[in-house]
């Protein structure tokens, strides 16, 4: 199993330097080659597992409660301009 | 070579439920100022968890049977991971392999059945601006939005033209109205449609490629859009060019879809089962208790107008066009009865006067229309009948409507007002001329 | 006054032996004194606490009593604390500052606790030694030359060191209890589901699980009832009543105890044997013993690697430096090999090998316990393969965590109730700690059968010297 580092990365949206890349390839080929040995477990007939609560219908009334201030909103921000978040141009043909 | 067009058809309806699909805030976003009205859940802040609305899952089920679907007893909500600015969780929690109802269709007025695959539940994104500030082009994002509860209606390719496309989404919208779930408002967003659209040179055979349309904030536009791409698509295919799989965006200033993004490799959502959500499983009992909720539809109210009223299908669109009319148009036949007003008196009162249904009352309607009953009647067949002939000696006219040059119609609304002859009310004229010169 | 158990604790200021005041300032110059050496408190509070002690006495004087009125606690810095610095141990996080409180928080402080200190962990808890965050590692106080576990290390150690009368954690699997074993403390992992996620950083949602770690079974009954509970932001937290586990800790029948032999497989010959001797102890005092069959646990890291790898790839997607924190390029090594590979295990042409093939393992997994568990009250094992290793020993080996954790890491999968508690020490003089697995929703069975052994030993009397 060879692991296309650059391509997953782009998915992740992580930055992953020229450096890293044969170091993280190597070490996640090693991961997955361990984590292989589920194939050992017959799960033909097996039903998913999703969650183990075994709950169901969890769910809330249509109510509105408060929401954070504008300012508590964006107390954490790097960037915001008149109330709005602030990030640098995203190109689009709009 | 001729070319068939297919296209299908992905529509996003916004529900007007008081809260957002996951948390307690407000849903009413429009006008308000930016950014307050966000909470660790729909600010994708770090232990914010999604609760599901109730609401919001009952309506996104009423649509669902609206369109004939197949309910799901067993659902579930599911991620679907993805980076943008706008997405605050860096994923989308929507529905991907269990949607609430699948295999619906709608009928158009031909006898044409659109089939629908599914009719799903997700929340919206935040909203983004592209602005320059101090000469640096700056994106400017608003979560007000981010969370809102969305629902996906997805057809199958089964439209040929954009008249079609046009009738099944004026129908869609109704049907939503009709429903109160969602105001369906297309320029405030509450309604977006993205049409895909390819050429086939075989009925039934599906082409290579698809074309989708973002962008469109109205039925005009939509028209506009399908009829541009099927043009261009011609053009690339007899050049031997199959067009690229792309996104490609309505601009009406240009008149003309531009390309937004080619469909690349990085297109992978990575869907899995929401792990913060619960399934939701439903019964027989709970889907047969939810349609009781579902008033008489449009098609079938316009089905009863007819047998029960024996009004024109003209008649019976304006008045089932919104369900406060033709509930308020119901009520004052009933009203009417006793005072031997027919249902088609009342119709052309509602049609041609306009009463603000909101303020007045059935009964009030109906004193109305005795006490101007000696007020003539339009003649229809005769109104018809003139129509045609104006439109017969103004070929030219017609051409110059079509062209854009919509003032036209004051020439001929003249024309027809001169060969009539009798006192009409030329506001009912001119929707008369309009309608013909719509329709042919 | 600072070492007294939190039983202890609640009855002196109730007695008013002392002030919460004075309490809280004694903790307080525990952490300042002992913290250089050990590093196991990241953000102290301390104009805060001392003024929310003013007001618990106060509140006392006027008759007012509540569950935890006054004590100081410590809490791990992935929950979210209102106008408190919250950073996972981050520096993505290191100056974010939640407009919002975790629901674990916001009940502690409803029950009149303290909040004293944030205590460090793994980056984003990922990790099983507290050496990968990105404010220094912990130490731990038994020999400040080795790890205290992780990845809740920085609570674990502060208990160990006296620096607070209680300490909350999270486990995904094996934070809270593979760190206790190490400290030697309680360290109590609820049923998933039991107490609340909200406003704890998300690690792997299917499975993390706040719960305390303390001096004492009791304790971690008491703080346990504090915050277990239905939480109507958690659509995950479980509507069960929660009983009063602390006045319910005498077992009321004999209990049949399961051992199963894969889980003493690679494990060091001193944690062994003094986990059998524990064994011994409870047979002794009338329980069955049992052997059963597990599943090998090697598949549960397996499992548990996919779906945990998968969870934390889409949970750390909100990081993008735009709403709060910094950009993604502050992601240490650790958390990017976990995103890198769970983005893996997602994408298309892999779901079905890897993420699929998880979760139905996971089925199998569970009904293995659920087999076990029809005919036993509870699971004894060792916690960690090791008591607590070197400084360091992570560089070793990307798997480390895992493997650290291998023997919590299958009823973690289960969603199940675990505890730790302290059953002897090494030659180096290191806590050896055993866990006790209960079914689900049954932490009144590890809580009932790990008091009987702390009321029958002397092991949690022993102090760290530091």
């Amino acid at each position: 199993m060879k692991f296309n580092v650059s391509h997953i990365a782009k998915l992740a949206n992580l930055h992953i330097d020229k450096n890293e890349l044969e170091l993280l390839s190597s070490q996640l080929t090693k991961t997955l080659t361990y984590i292989n040995i589920l194939k050992d477990i017959n799960t033909e007939n097996t039903p998913n597992t999703d969650q183990v609560t075994g709950l169901k219908n969890v769910v809330r009334d249509d109510i509105v409660t408060s929401s954070f201030t504008q300012e508590e909103a964006l107390l954490n921000a790097k960037d915001s301009y008149k109330g709005f978040f602030k990030v640098k141009g995203i190109l689009e043909n709009e | 070579m001729k070319y068939l067009p297919v296209i299908g058809l992905e529509v996003h309806v916004e529900l007007k439920t008081k809260s957002k699909m996951f948390c307690g805030c407000s849903t009413q976003y429009f006008g308000k100022a930016p950014n307050s009205q966000t909470c660790a859940v729909c600010l994708g802040m770090p232990g914010g968890l999604p609760v599901p609305n109730k609401k919001a899952i009952e309506w996104c089920i009423l649509i669902g049977i609206a369109l004939n679907g197949k309910i799901a007893l067993h659902s579930k909500f599911d991620r679907k991971n993805y980076f943008y600015p706008d997405l605050a969780k860096g994923y989308q929690i929507s529905q991907y392999d269990m949607p609430f109802a699948k295999n619906g269709y709608l009928i158009l007025q031909n006898g044409k059945k659109i089939r629908i695959r599914r009719v799903h539940m997700e929340e919206d994104t935040g909203k983004l601006m592209h602005e320059k500030i101090n000469g640096e082009s700056v994106s400017l994002i608003d979560f007000n939005r981010s969370g809102v509860p969305l629902v996906e209606i997805v057809t199958e390719p089964d439209f040929e033209n954009a008249e079609e496309v046009k009738e099944y989404l004026q129908a869609l919208q109704q049907i939503v109205r009709y429903l109160e779930v969602s105001d369906a408002n297309m320029e405030r967003g509450e309604m977006r449609l993205e049409p895909n659209i390819s050429l086939t040179v075989k009925k039934g055979v599906l082409p290579p490629y698809k074309v989708e349309v973002k962008n469109i904030n109205s039925f005009k536009f939509v028209e506009k859009a399908i009829n541009f791409e099927i043009k261009r698509q011609e053009i690339l295919l007899s050049d031997g060019i199959t067009p690229p799989q792309e996104t490609r965006g309505w601009n009406e200033t240009k008149n003309e879809t531009i390309l937004q993004r080619v469909k690349e490799e990085a297109n992978d959502y990575r869907y899995f089962p929401e792990p913060d959500i619960p399934p939701i499983q439903l019964t027989n009992e709970i889907i047969e208790k939810l349609t009781k909720f579902i008033p008489e539809l449009p098609n079938i109210k316009a089905k009863r107008f007819k047998s029960s009223y024996d009004l024109s299908s003209y008649d019976i669109e304006i008045l089932t066009r919104d369900k406060n009319t033709a509930d308020f148009f119901d009520k004052a036949v009933l009203d009417g009865k006793s005072f031997s007003v027919t249902p088609k008196q009342i119709a052309n009162y509602i049609i041609n006067k306009k009463p603000d249904i909101e303020k007045s009352v059935p009964s009030e309607i109906i004193k109305t229309i005795l006490s101007s009953s000696k007020s003539n009647t339009i003649d229809e067949q005769k109104l018809t009948s003139v129509i045609e002939k104006v439109l017969q000696e103004n070929k030219n006219a017609i051409n110059d409507y079509k062209n854009g040059k919509t003032n036209v119609i004051m020439y001929l609304l003249g024309q027809v007002l001169r060969l009539y002859d009798e006192k009409i009310d030329p506001k009912l004229v001119k929707e008369n001329l309009e309608k013909y010169l719509n329709n042919n | 006054m600072n070492t007294l158990t939190l039983t202890e604790a609640i009855e002196n200021l109730k007695n008013k032996s002392f002030s919460s005041v004075e309490l809280t300032n004694a903790c307080i110059s525990r952490i300042q004194n002992t913290d250089s050496k050990l590093n196991a408190v990241i953000t102290l509070i301390k104009e805060q606490a001392i003024e929310n002690a003013e007001k618990s006495d106060v509140k006392r004087s006027k008759g007012i009593d509540l569950p935890l009125l006054g004590i100081p606690y410590v809490l791990k810095d992935n929950f979210s604390t209102q106008n408190i610095r919250t950073t996972a141990s981050s520096n993505v996080l290191a100056n974010f500052i939640p407009p919002y409180n975790a629901t674990v928080v916001q009940k502690l402080e409803d029950a009149g606790a303290i909040l004293i200190g944030k205590t460090n962990l793994d980056a984003w808890a990922h990790g099983s030694s507290t050496e990968t965050s990105d404010f220094g590692p912990t130490k731990n106080p038994w020999n400040v030359g080795y790890l205290p576990g992780g990845s809740s290390g920085g609570s674990a150690a502060s208990i160990a060191a006296n620096q607070a009368i209680f300490a909350i954690g999270s486990e995904t699997a094996g934070s809270i209890r593979q760190p206790a074993s190490w400290c030697g403390v309680v360290g109590l992992k609820p049923t998933y589901g039991r107490v609340s996620r909200f406003g704890v950083v998300a690690m792997a949602s299917s499975l993390d699980s706040p719960g305390p770690l303390t001096k004492t079974v009791k304790d971690a009954a008491l703080v346990l009832k504090v915050i277990a509970g239905h939480d109507p932001k958690d659509a995950t937290s479980s509507p069960l009543l929660v009983p009063d586990y602390a006045n319910n800790l005498q077992n009321k029948k004999k209990m049949t105890i399961g051992v199963s032999e894969d889980y003493f497989n690679s494990v060091d010959s001193q944690v062994a044997n003094a986990v059998y001797k524990a064994i011994e102890e409870f047979e002794k005092k009338g329980m069955l013993i049992k052997k059963i069959k597990l599943f090998d646990p090697k598949y549960a890291i397996s499992d548990y690697t996919i779906i945990q790898r998968a969870e934390v790839s889409s949970n750390l997607a909100r990081y993008d430096g735009i709403r709060y924190g910094n950009g993604r390029d502050m992601f240490g090594e650790e958390a990017k090999r976990r995103i890198m590979l769970g983005t893996f295990t997602l994408s298309s042409g892999y779901y079905d090998a890897y993420y699929n093939k998880a979760v139905k393992v996971r089925t199998e997994i569970i009904n293995d316990f659920n087999k076990a568990f029809s005919e036993v009250d509870a699971i004894v094992a060792p916690t960690a393969p090791t008591a607590a290793l070197p400084l360091g020993a992570t560089k070793e080996n990307s798997m480390f965590g895992e493997l650290a954790d291998v023997l919590v890491e299958p009823s973690s999968i289960a969603g199940l109730s675990g505890i730790n508690v302290t059953c002897g020490f090494t030659s180096l003089g290191l806590p050896i700690g055993m866990q006790i697995i209960g079914p689900q929703f049954k932490e009144e069975v590890v809580l009932q059968l790990a008091h009987l052994f702390e009321q029958n030993t002397l092991f949690h009397k022993q102090q760290a010297k530091l």
